[in-house]
């Protein structure tokens, strides 16, 4: 199998689409010691004088090359050390680089995390002022925009109260508060939001919203693909150091879902058509076909909202597979999965094919999706966990939906509301 | 790109001792020492008296040991003044360089989650100390005054004797705090180190107009040279200052030079280690 990373990013996506880069980053490369025999003591020092030191080397981050540009929203994603944190602490200046080269162009934040430096001994009144000038705020500012930070954070009647006593949700709250007030014209941010309750998360998107409408320019570390997919404009999957791909979040997403659920053996492949398609599988079993249908079995390309709706597949196998594992995911215009099944969620085992058979599956669900185009993903697994893909055709088949109401969800569901008066 | 700009790029880049924006640097230093001494004055209700409880404990042990049992401070004049200024001097340099053993490591959180200079976090001990040191000493000058000492203008001097011993403690703090990230034993290693400075030094005693070289010698380390001199300052316009005690002016060299020479080798060797400080923490 060849790796992921030897196949080149989609040239359209690779290069930013402005010419002045904020962030330039060249063949960076950064690598830790880790000794086999560690003297934390000068007594060991003294004691081997002629003990060689072995250590292996980890290469954290391996020959990155990227540039982002200015008012960009840049992504990373990558798994649990993957190098995604120790890249963005070089690009901080937190790590020297081994070799290679960095720009940034423009005043950088000098936080990569939330919260940082703040005191629980301390009253969130004092925290702030801290923490305004740990930014680089002078504390003339840092009092001018106090207000500014408690409104935001709505943590008004908090404000005599120790940090030790907030809650990690306010904590958070009134950390972002902060974060937000730096002058600075790139942000790098470093997992920011794992916790809050949902109504600040909403708060902080329009945040980030509003600096990307700034102009800010933002690289943004994190697990959640749904923000990766919301607000990025590209973004760059990493793996043992390098990159493995970088271009729309939305593919990125799903190559993130794909690795992270084990699926590593596969292959991007031209399809017969000229345009790339993204393909990937070890070919076990071949995904000939995939189409919409209507209650009567006729194929459709649009469809009303409400009525019964089959998303199809037709596959063929050129190994036998016992029990393989079916599944479709529907997305949205804007690439959001609306929708996803698997066949070992609800159908059970699918019984052996032998080489040679083909198979029609079909998922038939009731439309509630509301008017936009969807495509559907038909994907092939081998039963199990960490299931390779046999086959996956992204967005291998269109529809498009009409009628209903817009209600600005993605979905509208059947629905009765009753109004009582007490 | 050239190899040469590759470097110095990099090296404007990355983490150094100093940064760029020295604005940034004092502000951040004088923001990390107030929070400090803020919680360590405010943390409890008798803060303040906390914080000189502990010298005014030792001074009264010392106190008790040297005049009513050895008899040490016989003809000295203002001599439990001059115990309580040198302790609390002391106490200010032993501050200093035990609270930069570890600052590094205590401020871990900084330093790998933020970029700042890092030079911030040892001077920012320092400070702290010096504020805690203005605190003490207004417990001494009130102690000298009702001992009876008398407002001199030779006082003034105590501002530079206090730069100098300050100078001298950050030297030590800075090498102290970038060795402890490598080798953890350099702990106990200066506490030993200050215990023979502080029975090096005259703190308990006084120094005398010493007559040989060899015993001149014992007043050149800086500490003795300073707490020497503060004695003629401060206390008796009569008692031998640096000067007289180490044998002449030109002697006097000696503990300036070991002054500047421990800062600027503190100063050299923590600029090299402030690069890779978080990676080795």
């Amino acid at each position: 199998m060849t790796s992921t990373a030897s196949h080149p990013p989609a040239p359209a996506a690779a290069s930013p689409p402005s010419a002045a880069p904020a962030v330039a980053v060249h063949h960076v490369d950064k690598a830790f010691r880790l000794p086999h025999q560690q003297y934390h003591t000068l007594k060991e020092r003294a004691l081997h004088p002629f003990r060689k030191d072995t250590f292996d080397v980890l290469q954290a981050v391996d020959d990155i090359t990227f540039d982002v540009a200015e008012g960009e929203f840049f992504g990373i994603v990558g798994r649990n050390g993957s190098g995604k944190s120790t890249l963005l602490k070089c690009l901080a200046g937190i790590y020297d680089i081994d070799a290679g080269d960095l720009h940034v162009n423009g005043r950088l934040s000098p936080f990569i995390e939330l919260g940082v430096g703040f005191n629980m001994d301390l009253t969130a009144r004092d925290n702030v002022i801290i923490n305004a000038i740990m930014l680089g705020l002078t504390r003339q500012q840092a009092r001018e925009r106090f207000d500014d930070i408690i409104a935001f954070a709505e943590l008004e009647d908090f404000l005599d109260l120790k940090l030790k006593n907030y809650s990690s949700g306010m904590t958070v709250r009134l950390a972002f508060s902060v974060a937000i007030q730096v002058d600075a014209e790139v942000l790098l941010i470093d997992e920011v939001l794992a916790v809050g309750d949902a109504a600040f998360q909403q708060k902080c998107f329009r945040e980030f919203h509003r600096l990307k409408a700034e102009g800010r320019t933002i690289l943004f570390v994190t697990h959640d693909m749904s923000a990766v997919e919301r607000f990025c404009d590209r973004a760059m999957l990493i793996e043992k150091g390098k990159i493995v791909d970088l271009g729309e979040p939305a593919a990125i997403a799903r190559r993130y879902n794909e690795l992270n659920f084990g699926r590593t053996v596969h292959q991007l492949v031209e399809s017969g058509g000229g345009g790339a398609e993204e393909r990937f599988g070890d070919r076990a079993a071949e995904i000939l076909d995939a189409w919409f249908e209507n209650a009567d079995g006729e194929r459709i390309v649009e469809m009303a909202h409400g009525e019964t709706c089959r998303v199809c597949m037709e596959a063929r196998f050129n190994e036998p597979i016992d029990d393989p594992v079916f599944g479709f995911t529907l997305r949205n215009d804007v690439g959001a999965t609306i929708f996803a099944a698997t066949t070992d969620l609800v159908h059970g085992p699918t019984g052996s094919f032998a080489a040679g058979e083909t198979v029609v599956v079909r998922l038939e669900f009731q439309n509630w999706m509301v008017r936009s185009t969807y495509t559907v993903t038909p994907s092939i697994a081998r039963p199990g966990l960490g299931a390779d893909a046999l086959d996956l055709r992204a967005d291998l088949a269109q529809l498009i939906v009409h009628g209903g109401f817009y209600t600005g969800g993605v979905t509208n569901l059947p629905h009765a509301f009753e109004v009582t008066r007490a | 790109m050239s190899a040469t700009t590759t470097i110095s790029d990099r090296r404007r880049y990355g983490p150094s001792a100093f940064g760029d924006d020295l604005r940034r640097f004092v502000n951040l230093t004088l923001t990390l020492a107030t929070t400090d001494f803020k919680l360590r004055y405010f943390g409890s209700v008798l803060g303040y008296f906390w914080s000189l409880a502990r010298p005014l404990m030792f001074f009264g042990v010392l106190y008790v040991v040297f005049t009513q049992v050895f008899r040490f401070g016989e003809g000295v004049e203002f001599y439990p003044v001059y115990l309580l200024s040198s302790i609390v001097l002391w106490g200010f340099f032993i501050e200093t360089t035990n609270g930069c053993v570890g600052c590094l490591l205590v401020r871990e959180g900084l330093l790998r989650k933020m970029r700042f200079p890092r030079l911030v976090i040892p001077l920012s001990v320092a400070l702290t100390a010096l504020f805690n040191l203005g605190m003490n000493f207004i417990a001494v000058l009130a102690f000298a005054l009702i001992s009876g000492v008398e407002i001199r203008w030779t006082w003034l001097e105590l501002l530079p004797l206090v730069g100098l011993l300050a100078t001298f403690a950050v030297g030590i703090g800075m090498l102290l705090s970038a060795l402890y990230v490598r080798f953890r034993d350099i702990q106990p290693i200066w506490e030993v180190l200050a215990q023979i400075l502080f029975y090096g030094s005259p703190i308990l005693y006084v120094s005398a107009e010493y007559e040989r070289w060899e015993e001149a010698a014992v007043t050149l380390n800086p500490i003795a040279a300073i707490l020497t001199q503060m004695r003629r300052a401060f206390l008796d316009p009569a008692a031998p200052g640096a000067q007289t005690a180490a044998g002449g002016a030109p002697r006097l060299l000696i503990p300036l030079a070991i002054i500047a020479a421990t800062f600027a080798l503190g100063l050299w060797f923590f600029d090299r280690e402030a690069p890779r400080i978080a990676e080795h923490l």
